[in-house]
């Protein structure tokens, strides 16, 4: 495998990290207006506070981390495919621009909703973690697939080598495909955050977040299908029908699991349903770093790829830290580990 | 306004905004993690309630560090993509290697200092602060290395095939002379930024201590409440402890300040030029003066200065009172002539905005040496346990932290407009490196929705750190170590 490949396979992995720990973050946020009070009952709004406030502190010593891995995806597609970094983000630039908005402003509201404890304080900020919590992984989606089903791109020169250039506007991403991407993505995170609620609250939580899970993983399965057969027919081969149907067989698997209480299970199930489908489309895209829309011109991995001295050091860099911060990343997940109940919760929520 | 000088604009306001809160990042982590780490050795409550009262102010001013950060990333491929093409093979490596050795570091262990309370061994709590604040003293070397090379690019070859800007040796890419000294100056003046922060917050609170102690003793008829005495003991510890820090930290950033002077002029003469308005290179034999303020004259006229330092030009520049520093006229001449023809590389002009060099030179000295004076006279006047009560100390005590922050605002933007017309300097020119695809209706929105939603931010920032400082440290808990069912020290 030579290193352009590398690269390939390791953005791969970094989009599979971001997607898989910071798809849970999303759901939870998502989850926050569903969970915070039993079916059926009336709404008391000190409870369902202390709920809201169990869900997110499950991901409270974790989502800064987790986000991090689309920051050090960004960085190294900026270092090993400098074209495919300018292209996509010049491109996509206003869906870039809502995106950094969105996640702007769910980072401020999990730092500062408990900084406060005045009712309109909590409420803005519970809504800017809710609708950024929806809006982040559907603009994901939307990008991501339409890297895969092809976007307008342009032939130019540069020097004496050629190069494309994204040749469209916002519109040309809300293609009907890049919408269901994005439904798919946003839907996969609701179970997935549903699965990681089930597996680290304790008490009435639990139950109903294995409830809607399974409601959530029926409906992601429904998107996730036409999805991935309208993306194979088009851009698939024998290898992505195979990692297709495996993601498929691993979110109902991740049902099935769920349904029966083994939340660990099902969490793995679906953290595998997203690895593969990210595998799919990276094999999708591959050799190009971003497919050209029907039969137009493609930004291929060779022309978009830094030297061969770049992509060396950045592969020893990898090889070096990723373990070093995967190992700590682990450890910090351990050390969380327990179970959060309500009754686990201090009266206030203030660092003291 | 084109699109060019629209993404200017942008980053201009996205970057200064976004270092408004990455010095107190710096300088903060370690005076938090300072004080936790003294709590260990001395058990002396007042340093734990610092170290969680500091703590505090320190996560509310983390979260606009971080979210304004993940901007500028992506940035560079929004509105920069023909520098992005053009130089990413050297410059992407830094920012990939920041993410990974820095930002990982920094958000994980946070988390853990914060959620940490009750849960981890209390060595590897007050570790974990130090390990954030390596992460971000890494993170300033990566960005910065980044940076230096556009300002001293070196270690790479042009590829003629390609036009574009191949690695050659990436070590002398981090250890590039101008980020060797820019280094130490930037990360010396964020810990005088942490030390002026809490030198400020410490001597308001300190006063109001003494203040509520006052009150009590009219009101009781009695000496005032133990409270408040330990209170003020300890806002005082941290009003010296500030100023200390902003003091030993000033006297770094004067050393690689002086040392920065000297490389620029090596590189970049033309900056060195601009910052004292220097048109014609003083004749042989004669040095070049600095001034400290000029009335008019930054037009190339007879520049009229209010006070003149003879030769001081030529040491800063040189470190010889007699050195050469050249004048704009004769560095423009030379620059016509080696660069004037390329695609990349010709300008108009390659003297860059005078005014804008000159005043923020100038406004990031007298910053600092302000600063310094503040930090000094807070240690004469809280001696032996006295308490600066005039009413003309409590601007002092907002405007010094904020001449630290604005300080290194003006020397940023010092560093930045004095490259101009430069993205890379000698290889490609600011307006070659902008978004071809991107037009001024969509860099106007990003614009506009960057810059109400920072002032917002701003805004309920700054009010948060009011409140919290109003509120000051908490009353001491013993800490203790939770069991499996107990309620948690800390949540969400």
């Amino acid at each position: 495998m030579d290193l352009i490949t590398v690269w390939f396979v390791l953005l791969a992995i970094l989009w599979t990290g971001y997607l898989v720990l910071e798809g849970f973050d999303f759901g939870v946020g998502m989850l926050l207006p569903v969970l915070d009070k039993e079916p059926g009952a009336a709404k008391d709004p000190t409870a369902s506070d202390r709920r809201r406030r169990t869900m997110l502190t499950t991901i409270g010593p974790h989502w800064d981390g987790n986000e991090v891995w689309l920051l050090t995806a960004g960085g190294a597609t900026f270092a090993a495919f400098p074209h495919w970094y300018a292209t996509m983000f010049s491109g996509m630039y206003l869906a870039l621009l809502l995106l950094l908005v969105a996640l702007i402003v769910r980072n401020m509201g999990l730092e500062y909703r408990h900084k406060r404890t005045d009712v309109t304080w909590v409420a803005r900020w519970d809504a800017a973690i809710i609708g950024a919590s929806v809006l982040s992984p559907f603009l994901v989606g939307v990008a991501l697939t339409n890297l895969v089903d092809g976007l307008p791109m342009t032939a130019h020169l540069s020097g004496a080598t050629e190069y494309t250039e994204f040749d469209g506007s916002l519109l040309s991403l809300l293609t009907p495909i890049g919408l269901l991407g994005g439904l798919t993505l946003t839907v996969l995170c609701l179970t997935h955050g549903a699965h990681f609620i089930a597996l680290k609250t304790a008490g009435p939580i639990r139950a109903q977040a294995r409830g809607v899970a399974t409601r959530a993983g029926l409906a992601s399965a429904v998107l996730a299908v036409p999805l991935l057969v309208s993306l194979g027919v088009q851009r698939g081969g024998g290898l992505t029908w195979v990692t297709s149907a495996l993601a498929a067989v691993a979110l109902l698997a991740a049902i099935g699991a769920n349904t029966k209480g083994a939340e660990g299970w099902a969490f793995a199930g679906t953290a595998t349903t997203i690895g593969l489908t990210v595998v799919t489309y990276f094999l999708m895209l591959f050799p190009n770093a971003i497919n050209g829309r029907g039969d137009g011109p493609a930004l291929t991995l060779d022309a978009a790829a830094s030297s061969s001295l770049t992509l060396t050091i950045m592969t020893w860099a990898a090889v070096v830290f990723t373990p070093i911060v995967i190992a700590y990343t682990v450890w910090n997940y351990w050390v969380f580990r327990r179970r959060l109940a309500v009754e686990h919760l201090p009266e206030t929520a203030d660092v003291h | 306004m084109d699109v060019l000088e629209l993404a200017r604009w942008q980053f201009a306001i996205t970057t200064v905004y976004h270092f408004f809160f990455v010095p107190i990042t710096i300088g903060l982590s370690a005076i938090v993690a300072w004080y936790h780490s003294r709590w260990l050795r001395t058990r002396d409550e007042s340093h734990l309630r610092m170290a969680k009262f500091l703590g505090k102010l320190f996560t509310i001013n983390f979260a606009l560090g971080l979210v304004t950060g993940i901007v500028q990333e992506f940035q560079f491929g929004m509105n920069w993509s023909s520098y992005s093409r053009f130089v990413g093979d050297i410059f992407g490596a830094p920012l990939a290697l920041e993410a990974l050795l820095a930002f990982f570091l920094e958000s994980t262990f946070l988390g853990l200092w914060i959620f940490g309370w009750g849960r981890i061994p209390e060595k590897l709590h007050a570790a974990s602060m130090w390990i954030v604040h390596i992460g971000t003293v890494l993170s300033a070397y990566f960005i910065l290395a980044a940076n230096s090379f556009m300002q001293n690019p070196l270690g790479y070859d042009i590829n003629d095939e390609t036009g574009r800007a191949e690695m050659t040796d990436f070590l002398a890419v981090l250890t590039n002379k101008v980020q060797l000294v820019a280094f130490p100056h930037v990360i010396t003046a964020c810990y005088m930024v942490g030390g002026a922060f809490v030198l400020g917050v410490g001597l308001h609170k300190m006063r109001q201590s003494a203040r509520l102690a006052q009150q009590a003793t009219d009101e009781a008829g009695t000496k005032g409440g133990p409270d408040h005495a330990v209170d003020r003991r300890m806002y005082r510890h941290a009003a010296r402890l500030g100023a200390v820090v902003t003091l030993i930290a000033g006297l770094g950033v004067i050393i690689s300040g002086d040392l920065q002077g000297k490389v620029m002029t090596e590189v970049q003469p033309m900056k060195m030029a601009a910052a004292e308005a220097l048109y014609e290179t003083p004749p042989d034999g004669q040095c070049a003066p600095f001034s400290v303020l000029t009335v008019a004259g930054l037009g190339g006229e007879n520049p009229t200065h209010v006070i003149e330092v003879p030769c001081l030009l030529s040491f800063m520049g040189t470190g010889s009172w007699d050195g050469e520093v050249q004048g704009m006229t004769e560095l423009e001449n030379e620059y016509r002539a080696s660069f004037g023809d390329g695609e990349l590389t010709a300008a108009e002009t390659y003297i860059p905005p005078i005014a804008m060099s000159y005043w923020n030179f100038r406004l990031m000295m007298g910053a600092g040496f302000f600063a310094m004076v503040v930090a000094a006279w807070v240690l004469v006047a809280t001696r032996k346990d006295r308490v600066p009560m005039g009413r003309w100390v409590a601007p002092l005590l907002v405007l010094t932290p904020l001449a630290t922050v604005f300080g290194h605002s003006f020397g940023w933007i010092f560093t930045e407009m004095g490259r101009q017309p430069w993205v890379v300097f000698g290889e490609m020119t600011t307006s070659q490196g902008v978004s071809p695809s991107v037009g001024t209706a969509d860099v106007w929105t990003s614009m506009i929705v960057f810059t109400l939603l920072y002032g917002g931010l701003a805004v309920v920032e700054v009010r948060l750190l009011l409140d919290y400082i109003r509120r000051g440290a908490e009353p001491f808990e013993e800490p203790r170590l939770i069991e499996e069912d107990e309620p948690l020290e800390f949540a969400y």
